[in-house]
């Protein structure tokens, strides 16, 4: 599918770039002129993904969090969040709503979470080789919108 | 994440300030837990309002502290919730367990 303009980011696995993750994506996504209801459900499930990876896939270490953005035509913003960490052994049952193997400080909301905020979302996993999050969300243009 | 409380009549309010995510959920579960700790309330508000920012931690967030009241038997108000917190919240099914209620316009600049 033709590309329209992209970005790519790499960054360590440290929550303090949870933060930076979601702001980077919202200011990629601005061309497309979301409004402020797209903006938080585009950082929101960006913030999920990245968490994934940093409380899941690198659990006791530092690993490396790829991120890539892409404008699609049909004013989609195509999100991929990618880690080279354990990978996820059943992906239906991580995805499963409440279902988390991280601390109480989790709700295992985060995949409920990133497939209603985003117009599509597929997780590919592989155990000890690591998990790609793709998330689709078209953005209304702003004739269209009510 | 910065947070202001206030206790009155047994009503603990408890304001929190900024972005509400992983990064941050830890110390503010802590901070949350130790504020009603001490002061044993029987209601406790977790006023939303200058939250900028929430994803599903902040729902950690809110189920730690209504596990806390609830050995106390008391209760958590989530209160002046903005849109996009909101919107996590309910997509979580949270109205199911907790009073929550959204910010009013009054408070739009």
């Amino acid at each position: 599918m033709k590309c329209e303009n992209q970005m790519e980011l790499t960054f360590p696995s440290q929550s303090r770039n949870e933060g930076f993750a979601r702001a980077a994506v919202a200011a990629f996504a601005a061309q497309l002129d979301p409004n402020l209801d797209e903006i938080g459900d585009i950082k929101t499930a960006v913030s999920e993904a990245v968490t994934n990876c940093i409380v899941h896939a690198y659990r006791d270490t530092i690993g490396v969090i790829s991120l890539k953005c892409r404008i699609l035509p049909g004013n989609v913003l195509d999100i991929i969040v990618k880690d080279k960490g354990c990978g996820i052994a059943d992906v239906t049952q991580a995805r499963t709503p409440m279902y988390s193997t991280g601390g109480d400080d989790r709700s295992g909301m985060g995949f409920t979470i990133m497939e209603s905020f985003m117009t599509e979302l597929k997780v590919t996993s592989s155990v000890g080789r690591g998990t790609t999050v793709h998330m689709k969300r078209r953005i209304i243009r702003r004739g269209e919108k009510t | 994440m910065n947070m202001t409380s206030f206790l009155q009549d047994k009503r603990l309010t408890i304001a929190l300030k900024g972005e509400i995510d992983h990064h941050s959920a830890k110390e503010t579960m802590r901070i949350i837990g130790n504020k009603i700790d001490l002061y044993l309330p029987m209601v406790c508000v977790l006023d939303f309002r200058d939250v900028t920012f929430m994803d599903s931690s902040g729902i950690a967030i809110v189920i730690h502290a209504i596990r806390r009241m609830r050995e106390l038997r008391g209760v958590v108000r989530v209160e002046n919730v903005p849109p996009q917190p909101m919107k996590v919240l309910k997509a979580s099914g949270m109205e199911r367990i907790v009073v929550i209620e959204e910010r009013s316009m009054a408070h739009e600049v």
